[in-house]
């Protein structure tokens, strides 16, 4: 058995794994485990993480979580070219710092724009308060206001010249809202062109084969959704009240 | 000029830089004091725009990001090959563990100090729901980190969980001991100054010999206090 890769491409740390190995055609086999489906609450999965959460590798006995930490290890086995993570150490340094500093000041808000606009309504019937709203626009764009002030600045990519993991984690990050109609790229044409030099540095069907899945959320039919899963959502949806 | 660690110890990123850079690695010591809102000063903010804590400044390179500045020193100084191993899959461990640590310790166990020192000085309230919330989830994750992450090794060391007025041991005798071997192996004198200043802040509180954050700093504060969730 070859490297397996534990997948949901609605995640955005899984599209970020997906991209990558697609890009640098590392063999794997996609083990989907299907979110909206509850899977990674199986047993199967458990056994694989038991935190329950994606993505994971498994590399023979190896086993890996944390989407930063399979970036990582994929490039180091792989040897995938050097600007992905650079070897100078100030660099590699940058590319750390905002991975470090993305998984709260990114990540989470544009997760939260998903269940704002979308995911809330759809599986509870309710619309979020429209104070709560405000105030995770609020933190979007401040986000992305630091994004553009600290680490993208006048450069072509995070670290200079060339594409880095920042680069592509920064972005699929982005993505997430879009799967609720929510495009956070209007409003900077600086971030609208950093944003297009990405998708092109990984290549557009690559790219857009990977966010198919998020993209088709809204035709979801969340009456499937299994009980089980529902109670555990809205309990963690107290937080959005 | 060399290296300057920009420090204030009520920061739990901020531990796991001192506590590994007290490890041999020369460094001149700035402290940003958070209560009196030092980190939203001019002089601060010149050295870093996002106004947090720790700071690393190697003459123009500056650094933020605890897990970026522990792993620029492991590679830049001689340090001692467990901190950050060379071999591929426990170097990768490492990582995991850092991003783990980003989204389910970080900003979790950060927040007592907020709802129990900070908030109060300001004049905000932090609702009782959200405080149950955030117990809830330290105790979900110190069983994660029991029944995942405990093997590993050093390089956690630093990192270990500190969260105000909570006996986090108590009834977790695998991470009590745990914690007695860290102790054990950076030294007690290390860790006693390190968390010197979040031991005793409760107290300070109780005797009202805290100052008043300055108003500079407030509408950063009172944000971090609303996106308690």
């Amino acid at each position: 058995m070859g490297l397996e890769l534990y997948l949901d491409l609605l995640s955005a740390p899984c599209r970020a794994v997906y991209i990558f190995a697609k890009k640098n055609s590392i063999p794997f086999d996609f083990q989907f485990v299907d979110l909206l489906k509850g899977h990674h609450h199986s047993k199967e999965y458990i056994d694989i993480n038991p935190l329950r959460r994606l993505p994971s590798l498994k590399d023979g006995k190896f086993i890996l979580s944390e989407s930063m930490a399979i970036l990582f290890y994929l490039c180091r086995k792989y040897s995938t070219p050097s600007h992905w993570y650079p070897p100078d150490l100030h660099t590699r340094a940058r590319v750390d710092e905002f991975m470090a500093w993305q998984h709260t000041a990114i990540q989470l808000p544009m997760s939260k724009m998903l269940w704002i606009k979308l995911l809330i309504p759809m599986i509870t019937g309710e619309e979020v308060s429209a104070e709560k709203t405000e105030q995770i626009l609020e933190e979007v764009k401040n986000s992305l206001k630091l994004f553009e002030e600290k680490f993208l600045q006048d450069k072509l990519f995070i670290t200079g010249d060339k594409i880095s993991l920042a680069d592509l984690v920064a972005l699929v990050d982005m993505m997430q809202p879009v799967g609720g109609n929510h495009n956070v790229f209007l409003n900077s044409s600086k971030l609208a062109e950093w944003r297009m030099r990405v998708e092109l540095a990984i290549g557009s069907g690559l790219f857009w084969e990977a966010h198919e899945r998020l993209v088709k959320l809204a035709e979801w039919d969340c009456s499937t959704l299994d009980p089980m899963v529902k109670e555990r959502i809205c309990e963690f949806l107290q937080k959005y009240k | 000029m060399g290296l300057e660690l920009y420090l204030d110890l009520l920061s739990q990123p901020c531990h796991a830089v001192y506590i590994f850079a007290k490890n041999g690695i020369p460094f001149e010591l700035r402290p940003v004091d958070l209560v009196k809102g030092q980190h939203v000063s001019k002089d601060f903010s010149q050295v870093n725009s996002l106004q947090k804590v720790p700071v690393l400044k190697e003459g123009d390179f500056i650094l933020t990001e605890s897990a970026a500045i522990l792993i620029y020193l492991s590679c830049k100084y001689p340090t001692a090959d467990h901190w950050y191993p060379s071999d591929l899959q426990t170097r990768a461990r490492i990582h995991e563990y850092l991003g783990w640590h980003a989204d389910c310790i970080r900003g979790t166990f950060g927040v007592p100090l907020w709802t129990q020192v900070l908030a109060p000085l300001m004049g905000a309230q932090v609702p009782e729901e959200k405080v149950a919330r955030n117990r809830a989830a330290m105790d979900q994750a110190l069983q994660w980190l029991e029944d995942k992450f405990l093997g590993d090794k050093a390089f956690l060391a630093g990192q270990q969980p500190v969260a105000l007025g909570y006996a986090l041991f108590e009834g977790r005798p695998q991470l009590a001991a745990w914690r007695g071997r860290v102790e054990a192996f950076l030294g007690a004198e290390l860790c006693q100054e390190a968390h010197g200043p979040i031991l005793s802040i409760l107290e300070q509180a109780a005797k009202k010999l805290l100052p008043v954050p300055p108003p500079a700093a407030h509408a950063t504060m009172l944000r971090r206090i609303a996106r308690i969730p």
